[in-house]
Protein backbone atom coordinates (compact mmCIF):
# COMPACT_ATOMS: atom_id res chain seq x y z
CA UNK A 1 0.00 0.00 0.00
CA UNK A 2 1.01 3.29 -1.03
CA UNK A 3 0.43 5.16 2.17
CA UNK A 4 1.73 2.75 4.47
CA UNK A 5 5.50 3.27 3.19
CA UNK A 6 5.30 7.00 2.48
CA UNK A 7 8.09 8.92 3.13
CA UNK A 8 6.46 12.09 3.77
CA UNK A 9 4.90 11.85 7.26
CA UNK A 10 1.75 13.94 6.41
CA UNK A 11 0.68 12.44 2.88
CA UNK A 12 0.31 9.27 5.29
CA UNK A 13 -3.01 10.29 6.54
CA UNK A 14 -5.56 8.12 3.99
CA UNK A 15 -8.36 10.20 2.42
CA UNK A 16 -10.29 7.22 4.01
CA UNK A 17 -9.24 8.05 7.38
CA UNK A 18 -10.37 11.43 6.86
CA UNK A 19 -13.67 11.30 5.64
CA UNK A 20 -14.89 8.36 7.75
CA UNK A 21 -13.46 10.25 11.26
CA UNK A 22 -14.49 13.45 10.28
CA UNK A 23 -18.18 12.75 8.91
CA UNK A 24 -19.52 11.35 12.27
CA UNK A 25 -18.40 14.90 14.55
CA UNK A 26 -20.38 17.02 12.66
CA UNK A 27 -23.55 14.68 12.71
CA UNK A 28 -23.30 13.94 16.49
CA UNK A 29 -22.88 17.77 17.28
CA UNK A 30 -26.01 18.58 15.06
CA UNK A 31 -27.76 15.45 17.05
CA UNK A 32 -26.50 17.53 20.20
CA UNK A 33 -27.69 20.79 19.39
CA UNK A 34 -30.85 19.46 17.90
CA UNK A 35 -31.48 17.83 21.22
CA UNK A 36 -30.87 21.37 23.12
CA UNK A 37 -33.16 22.18 20.73
CA UNK A 38 -36.00 20.14 21.38
CA UNK A 39 -35.48 20.66 25.43
CA UNK A 40 -35.37 24.34 25.51
CA UNK A 41 -38.84 24.53 22.89
CA UNK A 42 -40.52 21.31 23.22
CA UNK A 43 -40.87 21.38 19.40
CA UNK A 44 -40.76 17.48 17.91
CA UNK A 45 -38.94 18.48 14.73
CA UNK A 46 -35.56 19.37 16.60
CA UNK A 47 -36.48 15.64 17.98
CA UNK A 48 -36.75 14.38 14.84
CA UNK A 49 -33.92 16.46 13.48
CA UNK A 50 -31.74 15.02 16.56
CA UNK A 51 -32.90 11.32 16.01
CA UNK A 52 -31.65 11.36 12.17
CA UNK A 53 -28.33 12.98 13.01
CA UNK A 54 -27.47 10.62 14.83
CA UNK A 55 -28.31 7.52 12.33
CA UNK A 56 -26.20 9.27 10.16
CA UNK A 57 -23.55 9.59 12.48
CA UNK A 58 -24.08 6.33 13.40
CA UNK A 59 -23.38 4.57 9.47
CA UNK A 60 -20.10 6.95 9.84
CA UNK A 61 -18.82 5.49 12.57
CA UNK A 62 -19.77 2.15 11.91
CA UNK A 63 -18.00 2.43 8.87
CA UNK A 64 -14.68 4.47 10.61
CA UNK A 65 -14.57 1.23 12.90
CA UNK A 66 -14.45 -0.86 10.18
CA UNK A 67 -11.94 0.70 8.36
CA UNK A 68 -9.97 1.17 11.43
CA UNK A 69 -10.31 -2.69 12.59
CA UNK A 70 -9.21 -3.21 8.82
CA UNK A 71 -6.12 -1.13 9.34
CA UNK A 72 -5.07 -2.28 12.97
CA UNK A 73 -4.83 -5.81 11.04
CA UNK A 74 -2.99 -5.02 8.08
CA UNK A 75 -0.51 -3.28 10.75
CA UNK A 76 -0.71 -6.45 12.46
CA UNK A 77 -1.78 -4.42 15.63
CA UNK A 78 1.50 -2.81 16.25
CA UNK A 79 0.35 1.13 16.21
CA UNK A 80 -0.89 1.73 20.02
CA UNK A 81 -2.11 4.66 18.61
CA UNK A 82 -4.46 3.15 16.29
CA UNK A 83 -5.86 0.86 18.82
CA UNK A 84 -7.07 3.83 21.39
CA UNK A 85 -8.72 5.48 18.10
CA UNK A 86 -10.41 1.69 17.71
CA UNK A 87 -11.31 1.37 21.12
CA UNK A 88 -12.97 5.56 21.16
CA UNK A 89 -14.81 4.59 18.12
CA UNK A 90 -16.12 1.59 20.03
CA UNK A 91 -17.28 3.39 22.44
CA UNK A 92 -18.76 6.09 20.14
CA UNK A 93 -20.42 3.28 18.41
CA UNK A 94 -21.74 1.58 21.38
CA UNK A 95 -23.50 4.27 23.02
CA UNK A 96 -24.49 5.60 20.00
CA UNK A 97 -26.53 2.17 19.26
CA UNK A 98 -27.83 3.02 22.82
CA UNK A 99 -28.97 6.62 22.13
CA UNK A 100 -30.63 5.67 19.02
CA UNK A 101 -33.02 3.39 20.73
CA UNK A 102 -33.64 6.05 23.35
CA UNK A 103 -34.44 8.78 20.69
CA UNK A 104 -36.15 6.22 19.10
CA UNK A 105 -38.67 6.47 22.21
CA UNK A 106 -41.64 8.77 21.29
CA UNK A 107 -41.76 12.40 22.35
CA UNK A 108 -40.14 13.33 25.58
CA UNK A 109 -39.47 9.64 26.53
CA UNK A 110 -36.57 10.61 25.04
CA UNK A 111 -34.92 13.00 27.95
CA UNK A 112 -32.84 13.87 29.34
CA UNK A 113 -31.07 10.63 29.07
CA UNK A 114 -30.93 11.38 25.23
CA UNK A 115 -29.45 14.54 25.88
CA UNK A 116 -26.90 13.93 27.99
CA UNK A 117 -25.41 10.51 25.63
CA UNK A 118 -25.58 13.27 23.25
CA UNK A 119 -23.13 15.47 24.83
CA UNK A 120 -20.48 12.43 25.78
CA UNK A 121 -20.63 10.79 22.26
CA UNK A 122 -19.75 14.40 20.39
CA UNK A 123 -16.76 14.27 22.87
CA UNK A 124 -16.32 10.48 22.54
CA UNK A 125 -16.11 11.28 18.53
CA UNK A 126 -14.11 14.18 18.68
CA UNK A 127 -11.60 12.64 20.71
CA UNK A 128 -11.39 9.93 18.29
CA UNK A 129 -11.02 12.06 15.29
CA UNK A 130 -8.25 14.54 17.23
CA UNK A 131 -6.30 11.26 17.97
CA UNK A 132 -6.93 9.44 14.21
CA UNK A 133 -5.80 12.32 11.80
CA UNK A 134 -2.78 13.61 14.19
CA UNK A 135 -1.33 10.02 15.36
CA UNK A 136 -0.07 9.60 12.15
CA UNK A 137 1.97 12.30 11.81
CA UNK A 138 3.25 12.60 15.50
CA UNK A 139 6.80 12.69 16.82
CA UNK A 140 7.62 14.07 12.38
CA UNK A 141 6.74 17.63 13.09
CA UNK A 142 9.02 19.48 10.10
CA UNK B 1 -42.76 -10.91 71.71
CA UNK B 2 -43.60 -13.93 70.37
CA UNK B 3 -46.87 -12.63 69.72
CA UNK B 4 -45.53 -9.52 67.51
CA UNK B 5 -43.64 -11.93 65.29
CA UNK B 6 -46.11 -14.59 64.83
CA UNK B 7 -48.29 -11.36 63.89
CA UNK B 8 -45.38 -9.94 62.12
CA UNK B 9 -45.16 -13.96 60.09
CA UNK B 10 -48.69 -13.73 59.39
CA UNK B 11 -49.03 -10.42 57.86
CA UNK B 12 -45.83 -10.93 55.80
CA UNK B 13 -47.68 -14.19 54.91
CA UNK B 14 -50.84 -12.53 54.11
CA UNK B 15 -48.83 -9.80 51.78
CA UNK B 16 -46.95 -12.62 49.94
CA UNK B 17 -50.68 -14.35 49.27
CA UNK B 18 -51.77 -10.80 48.19
CA UNK B 19 -48.96 -10.06 45.94
CA UNK B 20 -48.86 -13.74 44.74
CA UNK B 21 -52.99 -13.33 44.00
CA UNK B 22 -52.36 -9.92 41.84
CA UNK B 23 -50.94 -9.61 38.76
CA UNK B 24 -54.07 -11.24 36.88
CA UNK B 25 -56.79 -10.78 38.33
CA UNK B 26 -56.15 -6.87 38.49
CA UNK B 27 -55.69 -6.04 35.06
CA UNK B 28 -59.23 -5.83 34.54
CA UNK B 29 -62.54 -4.37 35.93
CA UNK B 30 -62.94 -0.94 37.39
CA UNK B 31 -60.07 -0.48 39.29
CA UNK B 32 -57.22 -2.66 37.72
CA UNK B 33 -53.59 -2.56 39.13
CA UNK B 34 -51.12 -0.14 37.69
CA UNK B 35 -47.74 -1.00 37.82
CA UNK B 36 -44.72 1.96 37.36
CA UNK B 37 -43.86 2.98 33.59
CA UNK B 38 -40.84 0.77 32.33
CA UNK B 39 -39.51 1.11 29.08
CA UNK B 40 -36.31 -0.43 28.24
CA UNK B 41 -34.43 0.23 25.25
CA UNK B 42 -36.42 -1.97 23.17
CA UNK B 43 -40.80 -1.71 24.00
CA UNK B 44 -41.90 -5.11 24.74
CA UNK B 45 -42.74 -6.32 21.36
CA UNK B 46 -44.37 -9.76 19.80
CA UNK B 47 -45.17 -10.00 16.07
CA UNK B 48 -47.92 -11.46 14.88
CA UNK B 49 -46.76 -14.96 12.76
CA UNK B 50 -49.76 -15.21 10.34
CA UNK B 51 -50.95 -18.40 8.84
CA UNK B 52 -54.05 -19.77 7.36
CA UNK B 53 -56.71 -21.59 8.84
CA UNK B 54 -57.08 -24.55 7.16
CA UNK B 55 -60.20 -26.82 8.78
CA UNK B 56 -59.81 -25.17 11.65
CA UNK B 57 -62.14 -22.29 13.18
CA UNK B 58 -61.58 -20.24 16.29
CA UNK B 59 -62.81 -21.48 19.16
CA UNK B 60 -66.67 -21.33 21.40
CA UNK B 61 -67.61 -21.67 24.62
CA UNK B 62 -69.14 -25.70 24.46
CA UNK B 63 -72.15 -26.06 22.71
CA UNK B 64 -72.21 -22.90 20.39
CA UNK B 65 -70.99 -23.05 16.72
CA UNK B 66 -68.92 -21.52 14.94
CA UNK B 67 -69.09 -20.86 10.84
CA UNK B 68 -66.88 -19.05 8.03
CA UNK B 69 -69.75 -17.01 6.62
CA UNK B 70 -67.55 -15.21 3.93
CA UNK B 71 -63.91 -15.32 3.06
CA UNK B 72 -61.71 -13.96 0.97
CA UNK B 73 -62.50 -10.32 1.83
CA UNK B 74 -60.52 -7.32 0.84
CA UNK B 75 -60.05 -6.22 5.16
CA UNK B 76 -63.12 -6.52 6.95
CA UNK B 77 -62.98 -4.14 9.73
CA UNK B 78 -66.85 -3.59 10.99
CA UNK B 79 -70.05 -5.52 10.26
CA UNK B 80 -73.85 -4.19 10.49
CA UNK B 81 -77.04 -6.06 10.78
CA UNK B 82 -79.50 -4.62 8.68
CA UNK B 83 -83.22 -4.60 9.21
CA UNK B 84 -83.69 -7.87 7.27
CA UNK B 85 -81.19 -10.05 8.64
CA UNK B 86 -78.63 -8.79 6.03
CA UNK B 87 -75.17 -8.13 6.65
CA UNK B 88 -73.12 -5.25 5.77
CA UNK B 89 -69.12 -5.54 5.77
CA UNK B 90 -67.02 -2.24 5.53
CA UNK B 91 -63.28 -3.46 4.22
CA UNK B 92 -60.65 -1.37 3.48
CA UNK B 93 -57.48 -0.48 4.80
CA UNK B 94 -56.72 3.39 5.82
CA UNK B 95 -53.80 5.44 7.47
CA UNK B 96 -50.43 5.96 5.42
CA UNK B 97 -48.87 8.39 8.04
CA UNK B 98 -45.39 8.85 6.59
CA UNK B 99 -42.53 7.92 8.65
CA UNK B 100 -41.02 10.68 10.34
CA UNK B 101 -37.77 9.25 12.35
CA UNK B 102 -35.71 6.36 11.91
CA UNK B 103 -37.95 4.14 14.23
CA UNK B 104 -41.03 4.80 12.25
CA UNK B 105 -39.10 2.98 9.30
CA UNK B 106 -38.17 0.17 10.93
CA UNK B 107 -41.47 -0.03 13.07
CA UNK B 108 -43.55 -0.05 9.92
CA UNK B 109 -41.82 -3.41 8.50
CA UNK B 110 -42.11 -5.25 11.90
CA UNK B 111 -46.06 -4.50 12.00
CA UNK B 112 -46.75 -4.78 8.36
CA UNK B 113 -45.71 -8.81 9.10
CA UNK B 114 -48.88 -9.11 11.50
CA UNK B 115 -51.26 -8.16 9.28
CA UNK B 116 -52.29 -9.04 6.09
CA UNK B 117 -51.03 -8.41 2.96
CA UNK B 118 -54.40 -8.32 0.57
CA UNK B 119 -55.41 -4.90 -1.22
CA UNK B 120 -57.66 -2.95 0.55
CA UNK B 121 -61.37 -3.34 -0.18
CA UNK B 122 -62.39 0.10 -0.23
CA UNK B 123 -66.39 -1.08 -0.25
CA UNK B 124 -68.91 -2.68 1.73
CA UNK B 125 -69.96 -6.01 0.78
CA UNK B 126 -73.36 -7.09 1.75
CA UNK B 127 -74.01 -10.86 2.86
CA UNK B 128 -77.71 -12.45 3.00
CA UNK B 129 -78.98 -15.78 4.18
CA UNK B 130 -82.63 -15.45 2.46
CA UNK B 131 -83.50 -19.03 4.04
CA UNK B 132 -81.92 -18.66 7.56
CA UNK B 133 -80.22 -22.08 7.31
CA UNK B 134 -77.36 -20.06 8.12
CA UNK B 135 -75.31 -19.81 5.28
CA UNK B 136 -74.96 -16.71 3.70
CA UNK B 137 -75.47 -17.88 -0.09
CA UNK B 138 -75.93 -14.14 -1.23
CA UNK B 139 -72.76 -12.06 -1.93
CA UNK B 140 -72.62 -8.39 -3.67
CA UNK B 141 -70.82 -5.60 -3.48
CA UNK B 142 -73.05 -3.18 -1.68
CA UNK B 143 -71.26 0.14 -2.86
CA UNK B 144 -67.06 0.69 -3.53
CA UNK B 145 -64.74 2.96 -4.28
CA UNK B 146 -64.55 4.15 -0.91
CA UNK B 147 -61.91 5.08 1.16
CA UNK B 148 -61.32 2.96 3.65
CA UNK B 149 -64.86 2.75 5.19
CA UNK B 150 -65.08 1.38 8.84
CA UNK B 151 -68.16 2.50 10.88
CA UNK B 152 -71.32 1.68 10.18
CA UNK B 153 -74.84 2.93 10.93
CA UNK B 154 -78.77 2.67 9.61
CA UNK B 155 -81.35 5.47 10.84
CA UNK B 156 -84.35 5.02 9.33
CA UNK B 157 -83.86 4.82 5.47
CA UNK B 158 -80.35 6.35 5.28
CA UNK B 159 -77.42 4.32 5.92
CA UNK B 160 -73.92 5.93 7.06
CA UNK B 161 -70.46 5.14 6.59
CA UNK B 162 -67.95 6.72 8.40
CA UNK B 163 -64.71 6.57 5.94
CA UNK B 164 -61.33 7.56 6.56
CA UNK B 165 -61.85 11.14 5.67
CA UNK B 166 -65.72 11.90 5.55
CA UNK B 167 -69.07 10.43 6.60
CA UNK B 168 -71.13 9.50 3.96
CA UNK B 169 -74.72 8.25 3.60
CA UNK B 170 -76.56 6.04 1.13
CA UNK B 171 -80.17 6.25 0.51
CA UNK B 172 -81.29 2.20 1.83
CA UNK B 173 -84.47 0.57 1.68
CA UNK B 174 -84.88 -2.75 2.89
CA UNK B 175 -83.52 -5.98 0.53
CA UNK B 176 -81.82 -3.74 -1.30
CA UNK B 177 -78.36 -5.67 -1.94
CA UNK B 178 -76.41 -2.76 -4.04
CA UNK B 179 -76.84 1.13 -3.50
CA UNK B 180 -78.89 3.08 -5.98
CA UNK B 181 -76.54 6.40 -5.99
CA UNK B 182 -73.20 7.37 -5.04
CA UNK B 183 -73.05 8.37 -1.28
CA UNK B 184 -73.64 11.59 -0.32
CA UNK B 185 -71.23 13.56 2.17
CA UNK B 186 -72.39 14.50 5.19
CA UNK B 187 -69.50 16.24 7.01
CA UNK B 188 -65.16 15.87 6.37
CA UNK B 189 -63.57 13.57 9.01
CA UNK B 190 -60.35 14.83 10.49
CA UNK B 191 -57.97 12.93 7.79
CA UNK B 192 -54.87 14.65 8.23
CA UNK B 193 -51.83 12.34 8.46
CA UNK B 194 -54.38 9.95 10.04
CA UNK B 195 -52.24 7.85 12.12
CA UNK B 196 -54.88 6.51 13.71
CA UNK B 197 -57.32 6.11 10.84
CA UNK B 198 -59.83 4.20 11.51
CA UNK B 199 -63.31 6.50 12.28
CA UNK B 200 -66.06 3.98 14.23
CA UNK B 201 -69.51 5.48 14.10
CA UNK B 202 -72.89 5.18 16.39
CA UNK B 203 -76.54 7.17 15.95
CA UNK B 204 -78.16 8.38 18.93
CA UNK B 205 -81.18 5.94 19.26
CA UNK B 206 -83.07 9.01 17.89
CA UNK B 207 -81.24 9.26 14.98
CA UNK B 208 -80.74 13.05 15.04
CA UNK B 209 -76.79 12.62 16.32
CA UNK B 210 -74.21 10.33 14.61
CA UNK B 211 -71.16 9.82 17.18
CA UNK B 212 -67.47 9.60 15.46
CA UNK B 213 -64.67 8.38 17.31
CA UNK B 214 -61.52 9.83 16.04
CA UNK B 215 -58.32 8.59 17.20
CA UNK B 216 -54.90 10.28 17.85
CA UNK B 217 -52.56 11.53 15.45
CA UNK B 218 -49.47 9.77 17.34
CA UNK B 219 -48.84 7.25 20.30
CA UNK B 220 -48.16 9.84 22.68
CA UNK B 221 -48.04 13.57 21.11
CA UNK B 222 -44.69 12.17 18.81
CA UNK B 223 -46.02 13.79 15.62
CA UNK B 224 -46.13 17.09 17.39
CA UNK B 225 -49.02 19.00 18.90
CA UNK B 226 -50.64 20.52 16.49
CA UNK B 227 -50.97 17.41 14.53
CA UNK B 228 -53.83 16.45 16.87
CA UNK B 229 -56.09 19.45 16.55
CA UNK B 230 -59.64 17.90 16.32
CA UNK B 231 -58.24 14.22 17.55
CA UNK B 232 -58.53 12.05 20.16
CA UNK B 233 -62.26 12.72 20.65
CA UNK B 234 -65.83 11.59 19.80
CA UNK B 235 -67.91 14.33 17.47
CA UNK B 236 -71.46 14.69 17.62
CA UNK B 237 -72.69 15.28 14.22
CA UNK B 238 -76.07 16.72 13.90
CA UNK B 239 -77.33 13.92 10.93
CA UNK B 240 -79.21 16.75 9.16
CA UNK B 241 -76.78 19.41 8.64
CA UNK B 242 -73.49 17.73 9.67
CA UNK B 243 -72.62 20.17 11.82
CA UNK B 244 -70.65 18.81 14.95
CA UNK B 245 -69.46 19.50 18.16
CA UNK B 246 -66.41 17.30 20.44
CA UNK B 247 -69.24 15.29 22.55
CA UNK B 248 -65.82 14.10 24.20
CA UNK B 249 -62.60 14.89 24.70
CA UNK B 250 -59.01 13.58 25.72
CA UNK B 251 -60.20 9.62 24.57
CA UNK B 252 -56.62 8.70 22.66
CA UNK B 253 -58.38 6.32 20.22
CA UNK B 254 -62.01 5.62 20.04
CA UNK B 255 -62.11 2.00 17.88
CA UNK B 256 -66.12 1.20 18.29
CA UNK B 257 -68.79 3.07 19.45
CA UNK B 258 -72.03 1.16 20.85
CA UNK B 259 -75.25 2.72 22.39
CA UNK B 260 -77.11 0.67 25.53
CA UNK B 261 -79.94 -0.51 24.64
CA UNK B 262 -82.77 0.66 27.15
CA UNK B 263 -80.52 3.92 28.34
CA UNK B 264 -79.91 4.89 25.23
CA UNK B 265 -76.32 6.28 26.47
CA UNK B 266 -73.24 5.86 24.52
CA UNK B 267 -70.44 3.21 24.91
CA UNK B 268 -66.95 2.94 23.83
CA UNK B 269 -63.99 0.98 23.31
CA UNK B 270 -60.65 2.95 23.72
CA UNK B 271 -56.88 1.97 22.87
CA UNK B 272 -54.69 3.31 25.19
CA UNK B 273 -51.15 4.42 24.75
CA UNK B 274 -48.20 2.38 23.97
CA UNK B 275 -44.73 1.70 25.18
CA UNK B 276 -44.91 1.96 28.96
CA UNK B 277 -44.68 -1.53 29.84
CA UNK B 278 -46.63 -4.98 29.32
CA UNK B 279 -49.27 -3.99 31.48
CA UNK B 280 -49.93 -0.09 30.90
CA UNK B 281 -51.87 1.20 29.72
CA UNK B 282 -55.22 -0.18 30.25
CA UNK B 283 -57.32 -0.62 27.39
CA UNK B 284 -61.16 0.20 28.05
CA UNK B 285 -64.49 0.05 27.95
CA UNK B 286 -66.64 3.19 28.90
CA UNK B 287 -69.77 5.32 29.24
CA UNK B 288 -68.88 7.88 27.53
CA UNK B 289 -70.10 11.52 29.59
CA UNK B 290 -71.28 14.25 27.35
CA UNK B 291 -68.24 16.68 27.78
CA UNK B 292 -65.82 14.27 29.56
CA UNK B 293 -61.88 14.84 29.44
CA UNK B 294 -60.56 10.91 29.39
CA UNK B 295 -56.67 12.45 29.82
CA UNK B 296 -55.17 11.68 26.66
CA UNK B 297 -52.13 13.17 26.62
CA UNK B 298 -50.98 14.35 29.29
CA UNK B 299 -52.84 11.34 31.99
CA UNK B 300 -54.15 7.81 31.58
CA UNK B 301 -56.41 6.46 33.99
CA UNK B 302 -57.59 9.49 35.56
CA UNK B 303 -54.55 11.34 36.69
CA UNK B 304 -51.53 9.49 36.30
CA UNK B 305 -49.42 11.58 34.50
CA UNK B 306 -47.60 10.78 31.02
CA UNK B 307 -44.18 12.00 31.83
CA UNK B 308 -43.68 11.79 27.64
CA UNK B 309 -45.89 14.68 27.08
CA UNK B 310 -44.71 18.23 27.00
CA UNK B 311 -45.60 21.04 28.24
CA UNK B 312 -48.00 19.64 30.41
CA UNK B 313 -51.43 20.56 31.65
CA UNK B 314 -52.06 20.43 35.89
CA UNK B 315 -55.36 21.53 35.09
CA UNK B 316 -56.86 19.06 32.34
CA UNK B 317 -54.85 16.17 34.08
CA UNK B 318 -57.07 17.15 37.14
CA UNK B 319 -60.20 17.21 35.22
CA UNK B 320 -59.29 13.54 33.40
CA UNK B 321 -62.08 10.93 33.78
CA UNK B 322 -61.40 7.33 34.93
CA UNK B 323 -62.70 4.97 32.61
CA UNK B 324 -65.57 2.34 33.81
CA UNK B 325 -63.72 -1.00 33.33
CA UNK B 326 -60.14 -1.49 32.25
CA UNK B 327 -59.90 -4.52 29.48
CA UNK B 328 -56.59 -5.26 29.94
CA UNK B 329 -52.87 -3.30 28.31
CA UNK B 330 -52.75 -4.26 24.61
CA UNK B 331 -55.74 -5.74 24.17
CA UNK B 332 -56.48 -3.74 21.45
CA UNK B 333 -59.99 -3.59 21.40
CA UNK B 334 -61.64 -2.73 18.13
CA UNK B 335 -64.87 -3.98 18.86
CA UNK B 336 -67.79 -3.14 20.79
CA UNK B 337 -71.50 -4.76 20.49
CA UNK B 338 -74.36 -5.44 23.41
CA UNK B 339 -75.91 -8.56 23.74
CA UNK B 340 -79.15 -9.72 23.75
CA UNK B 341 -80.92 -12.81 25.40
CA UNK B 342 -81.13 -14.25 22.20
CA UNK B 343 -77.03 -15.04 22.59
CA UNK B 344 -78.04 -17.36 25.08
CA UNK B 345 -78.12 -17.14 29.61
CA UNK B 346 -74.45 -16.86 30.06
CA UNK B 347 -74.22 -14.13 27.51
CA UNK B 348 -77.31 -12.09 27.91
CA UNK B 349 -76.50 -9.14 29.27
CA UNK B 350 -73.33 -7.21 28.20
CA UNK B 351 -71.16 -6.50 25.59
CA UNK B 352 -68.88 -8.78 23.11
CA UNK B 353 -65.97 -7.25 22.46
CA UNK B 354 -63.22 -7.97 19.90
CA UNK B 355 -59.78 -8.10 20.99
CA UNK B 356 -57.03 -7.73 17.89
CA UNK B 357 -53.91 -7.90 19.79
CA UNK B 358 -50.99 -5.52 19.97
CA UNK B 359 -47.75 -5.85 18.99
CA UNK B 360 -46.97 -4.06 22.19
CA UNK B 361 -46.63 -6.98 24.24
CA UNK B 362 -45.07 -10.11 25.52
CA UNK B 363 -46.64 -12.17 25.97
CA UNK B 364 -49.41 -11.05 23.90
CA UNK B 365 -52.75 -10.27 25.14
CA UNK B 366 -55.85 -9.92 23.04
CA UNK B 367 -56.49 -12.19 19.80
CA UNK B 368 -59.79 -12.92 21.01
CA UNK B 369 -63.10 -11.98 21.51
CA UNK B 370 -64.57 -11.53 25.18
CA UNK B 371 -67.70 -10.79 26.80
CA UNK B 372 -68.42 -8.65 29.63
CA UNK B 373 -70.93 -9.14 32.13
CA UNK B 374 -73.16 -6.40 32.65
CA UNK B 375 -76.02 -6.00 36.07
CA UNK B 376 -78.07 -2.99 36.38
CA UNK B 377 -76.21 -1.59 32.96
CA UNK B 378 -73.04 -1.60 33.99
CA UNK B 379 -70.04 -3.92 33.70
CA UNK B 380 -69.88 -6.51 36.10
CA UNK B 381 -67.41 -8.88 36.52
CA UNK B 382 -64.26 -10.43 34.84
CA UNK B 383 -63.87 -11.18 31.16
CA UNK B 384 -65.05 -14.20 29.63
CA UNK B 385 -63.62 -15.36 26.53
CA UNK B 386 -66.14 -16.21 24.18
CA UNK B 387 -63.99 -16.69 21.09
CA UNK B 388 -60.25 -18.00 20.90
CA UNK B 389 -57.82 -19.71 18.91
CA UNK B 390 -57.01 -16.97 16.74
CA UNK B 391 -53.12 -17.27 17.91
CA UNK B 392 -51.21 -20.18 18.98
CA UNK B 393 -48.78 -20.31 21.86
CA UNK B 394 -45.82 -20.27 19.82
CA UNK B 395 -47.58 -17.62 17.91
CA UNK B 396 -49.07 -18.89 14.89
CA UNK B 397 -51.67 -16.78 13.86
CA UNK B 398 -54.92 -17.60 12.21
CA UNK B 399 -56.76 -14.44 12.62
CA UNK B 400 -57.47 -11.26 14.29
CA UNK B 401 -60.51 -10.30 15.66
CA UNK B 402 -61.89 -6.08 15.09
CA UNK B 403 -65.59 -5.69 14.84
CA UNK B 404 -68.66 -7.41 16.55
CA UNK B 405 -72.20 -7.17 15.87
CA UNK B 406 -75.26 -8.73 17.79
CA UNK B 407 -77.54 -10.03 15.75
CA UNK B 408 -80.95 -9.97 17.79
CA UNK B 409 -81.79 -13.62 15.94
CA UNK B 410 -78.96 -15.08 17.97
CA UNK B 411 -75.70 -14.78 16.60
CA UNK B 412 -72.27 -12.92 17.12
CA UNK B 413 -70.72 -11.95 14.01
CA UNK B 414 -67.03 -11.14 14.36
CA UNK B 415 -64.86 -9.81 11.53
CA UNK B 416 -61.42 -10.94 11.29
CA UNK B 417 -58.72 -9.03 8.92
CA UNK B 418 -55.97 -10.86 8.97
CA UNK B 419 -57.61 -14.26 7.44
CA UNK B 420 -59.90 -12.25 5.70
CA UNK B 421 -63.17 -13.75 7.16
CA UNK B 422 -66.71 -13.24 8.46
CA UNK B 423 -67.38 -15.47 11.52
CA UNK B 424 -70.53 -16.18 12.74
CA UNK B 425 -71.35 -18.01 16.25
CA UNK B 426 -74.45 -19.44 17.29
CA UNK B 427 -76.08 -20.49 20.51
CA UNK B 428 -77.06 -24.05 20.88
CA UNK B 429 -80.49 -23.99 19.03
CA UNK B 430 -83.25 -23.94 22.02
CA UNK B 431 -80.52 -23.48 24.53
CA UNK B 432 -81.28 -25.99 26.74
CA UNK B 433 -81.22 -25.31 30.64
CA UNK B 434 -79.07 -27.66 31.47
CA UNK B 435 -77.05 -27.51 28.90
CA UNK B 436 -76.41 -24.10 29.88
CA UNK B 437 -73.31 -23.46 28.61
CA UNK B 438 -70.12 -22.66 30.48
CA UNK B 439 -67.93 -19.66 30.24
CA UNK B 440 -64.39 -21.29 29.57
CA UNK B 441 -61.78 -19.57 31.68
CA UNK B 442 -64.53 -17.59 34.15
CA UNK B 443 -63.32 -18.90 37.15
CA UNK B 444 -60.62 -16.32 37.70
CA UNK B 445 -61.46 -16.07 41.66
CA UNK B 446 -62.38 -12.77 43.04
CA UNK B 447 -62.69 -10.34 39.95
CA UNK B 448 -64.37 -6.85 40.45
CA UNK B 449 -67.48 -6.97 43.17
CA UNK B 450 -70.82 -5.99 41.45
CA UNK B 451 -71.05 -2.87 43.52
CA UNK B 452 -67.55 -1.74 43.16
CA UNK B 453 -68.15 -1.75 39.29
CA UNK B 454 -70.93 0.69 39.01
CA UNK B 455 -68.93 4.21 39.67
CA UNK B 456 -72.11 5.91 39.01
Amino acid sequence: MAFAHASDPASRVHPVDAVLLTCGVPLFLGGLLSDIAYARTYQIQWSNFAAWLIAGAMVFTGLALAWTLLQMIRSSFRDRRRLIVFLLLLATFALGLVNSFIHARDAWGSMPSGLVLSIIITLLAAAATWLGLSSIRLGVRP
Amino acid sequence: MRRAASVLALLAGAALLASCDRPKSELYGPNPQLPEPQRGLLPSMKIAEPASWGDRRPTAPSGYSVAAIATGLGIPRQTLILPNGDILVAEGRGGGAPALRPKDLIAGVIKAKGTTSVKSGNRLTLLRDANGDGVYELRTVFADKLNAPYGLALVGGQLYVANQDALVRFSYTVGQTQATAPPVKVTDLPSYINHHWTKSLAASPDGRFLYVGIGSNSNITERGMPAEADRAMIWEVDAATGAHRPYATGIRNPTALAIQPGTGQLWAVVNERDELGPNLVPDYLTFVRDGGFYGWPYSYWGQNVDQRVRPQDPQKVASAIRPDYSLGAHVAALGVAFSTPAMGPAFAEGVFVGEHGSWNRDPPSGYKVVFIPFRNGRPAGPPVDVLTGFRDPNGTTRGRPVGVTVDPRGALIVADDLSNTIWRVTPPRQAPVAEAPAPPTGGRGAGPQPDSASPY
